[in-house]
């Protein structure tokens, strides 16, 4: 599965928050997206999940125009992740991960038992069966977003694409939730995900787009992008990239210089 | 893990049918409220009088029963009863269906402007001295125009997003100007005849609901409550916002419009018959949804039943409990805001 976003122009009405964004991403391969507050990562998300039009460019998968899609077999394809809300009503966590089967259902149906098994095995794929029954209100921030990424994998998309997923979580859940993220990109997923922690890309990308001001884009290897001009530039202040090395790998990290 | 999953699943079923269970428990509740209620009034029929009496309606034999019970019976109680079980479920269907759609627990039916409409058209029918029917027809269809009004007005000042927000506002505005058109009928309303009517009428009763009634009551309401029982599942998607419920393949245009029309249908459709009976439509799906929790597979059939048994249990108050007949508007908002107040104590389940 290759998704291609190809001279995407996308914005509100007739105004035009992000220009000239092309990048490929492919079955197995995270996409992490960097870039500061109010540039369009958002609105750039919202343009490929077909919730506001596109102003310009085409989002293909497999070189189909997903928009032409009807929007059931948009939901199929692309899982979404929203950042961890909380919703007016009391559900339980199964009941929320159970509403991912809704793009595979008839006008009038509800979910099946086979839906109800797969809703399972995303609680379990995430290590979460144990909060099934509990109310979805009541359970912490961390395990809401572990909720959320099942209720995307109920869905039994190609694609998942998560909205700050590490925003509101402690320093383990991150973590937590950043291995997860690798684990369903090895099983095939592709993702594409944003961050606003430069060092979440040396955790879990396979490729790196960094969104600037001014229509500033780009997009390749982690270590093309991500290097210590570039972030000075998106985001204003200084940084050193550093490395630390333990038994067995190398890992690096971004350290903003305060003065 | 195989066996930790097994496990779950049997207990989801177990869960599931406890909830199913409420159901099919509610459904000889509403019966049997039926035939106490039946029983109940200034005029007393035994348990053994109404079997007697079906027992001759339906095996065409005379077991010679006094001409009154059959004529209160057939007459003025069993359309009633029905009445109480339609509107009922109307007013809390539409209730819980508009909470789930606007995403607050707070919405009752009449946030569209459907019972400011419908009180306005029958008032308009009363001035103008309609019949019945013609008062009925009025407030159905002005019910229907009020909402028709706050989408139309709604949808040109929407540009994609916050549409549940506008619309509730434009709602809000919609109810509004036809209250103040109530008021202003009444204003010049002869003070001696029409006015009381209009003013009793408001109140909403049961008590002129004849068998010609329910008849009209029953085709907006199986048009609305079919529909909304059928995509209730839906309903769950719905609540968790616009876009989120795009991104899972709900349309979610098509699927807002077709709740608001059952809903307005099922709204106007008992207005029209009984004038407007306040608390409903906001305590019923709150009770329902303490008892059922929030899934709507099981939260609106239960809100439905439990609205008919409301309804005609308070009924049956208004009309036997004390010597002059109360307005059951009155007694629904009496029984309605403490009973409500009681709720939001004992729940905590972040409702709000």
């Amino acid at each position: 599965m290759r998704l291609e976003v190809c001279d995407a122009v996308c914005g509100y009405g007739t105004k035009k928050v992000v220009e000239n964004i092309s990048f490929t991403v492919q079955s197995g391969e995270i996409l992490c997206l960097l870039g500061p507050n109010g540039v369009g990562k958002t609105t750039l998300f919202k343009s490929i999940l077909g919730l506001i039009k596109m102003l310009g460019g085409v989002i293909k998968v497999d070189g189909e125009n997903v928009h032409a899609w009807p929007k059931k077999k948009l939901a199929q394809t692309f899982g979404y992740v929203p950042q961890a809300h909380t919703p007016p009503f009391p559900f339980t966590v199964r009941d929320v991960v159970i509403m991912g089967r809704t793009a595979y259902l008839g006008k009038f149906a509800s979910p099946s038992k086979v839906d109800e098994e797969i809703a399972e095995q995303a609680l379990d794929t995430l290590g979460i069966s144990h909060l099934a029954d509990r109310v979805y209100t009541e359970i912490s921030g961390g395990e809401r977003q572990l909720v959320l990424i099942a209720r995307a994998l109920t869905q039994q998309p190609q694609i998942l694409i998560m909205d700050e997923p590490t925003s509101n979580l402690d320093f383990g859940n991150q973590a937590r939730v950043l291995g997860q993220i690798n684990e369903l990109a090895k099983k095939g997923l592709a993702v594409i995900m944003t961050s606003h922690f430069p060092n979440h890309v040396f955790l879990c990308s396979t490729k790196v787009a960094l969104m600037q001001k001014n229509n500033k884009f780009s997009v390749g290897s982690v270590e093309e992008v991500v290097t210590e001009e570039n972030l000075k530039s998106a985001y204003g202040i200084d940084v050193k990239i550093t490395t630390a090395a333990d038994d067995c790998h190398t890992l690096r990290s971004c350290i903003p210089i305060i003065n | 893990m195989k066996r930790f999953s097994m496990s779950n699943t049997v207990v989801f079923l177990q869960k599931n049918r406890a909830e199913y269970y409420l159901t099919a428990i509610l459904v000889p509740v509403l019966v049997l409220v039926c035939l106490c209620s039946l029983t109940m009034g200034r005029y007393a029929i035994s348990l053994s009088d109404i079997f007697s009496v079906f027992y001759t309606k339906i095996f065409a034999v005379d077991l010679a029963i006094p001409a009154n019970v059959e004529t209160v019976l057939f007459k003025v109680r069993i359309p009633r009863i029905i009445a109480a079980v339609l509107v009922g479920a109307s007013l809390s269907v539409s209730g819980a269906s508009y909470q789930g759609l606007f995403r607050n627990p707070m919405v009752s039916p009449d946030i569209l402007g459907a019972s400011a409409g419908a009180g306005f058209g029958a008032a308009l029918g009363i001035l103008l001295s309609f019949g019945t029917v013609g008062i009925q027809l009025y407030s159905f269809l002005f019910g229907l125009g009020a909402v028709a009004l706050a989408v139309v007005i709604s949808s040109a000042i929407t540009r994609g997003n916050n549409v549940t927000l506008v619309l509730v506002l434009t709602g809000m505005v919609v109810s509004t100007l036809f209250s103040s058109f109530v008021s202003l009928i009444k204003y010049v309303a002869d003070p001696y005849s029409k006015l009381p009517a209009i003013t009793f009428w408001l109140m909403g009763s049961l008590s002129t609901a004849s068998m010609k009634d329910v008849k009209m009551m029953l085709f907006p309401f199986l048009l609305g409550v079919v529909p909304l029982m059928l995509l209730r599942w839906k309903l769950n998607v719905l609540s968790f916002g616009e876009e989120e419920a795009k991104t899972m393949g709900v349309e979610t245009a098509k699927l807002r419009m077709a709740v608001i029309i059952c809903s307005t249908l099922l709204t106007a459709g008992s207005v029209s018959v009984c004038g407007i009976i306040g608390w409903i439509g906001l305590v019923i799906p709150h009770f329902a949804r303490m008892l059922a929790g929030p899934n709507y597979k099981i939260l609106l059939p239960v809100s439905l039943l439990f609205g008919s048994i409301f309804l005609i249990i308070v009924d049956t108050v208004a009309r036997s409990a004390f010597p002059l007949e109360i307005p059951l508007g009155i007694l629904t908002s009496l029984v309605g805001a403490p009973f409500f107040i009681y709720l939001l104590f004992k729940g905590k389940r972040g409702w709000l």
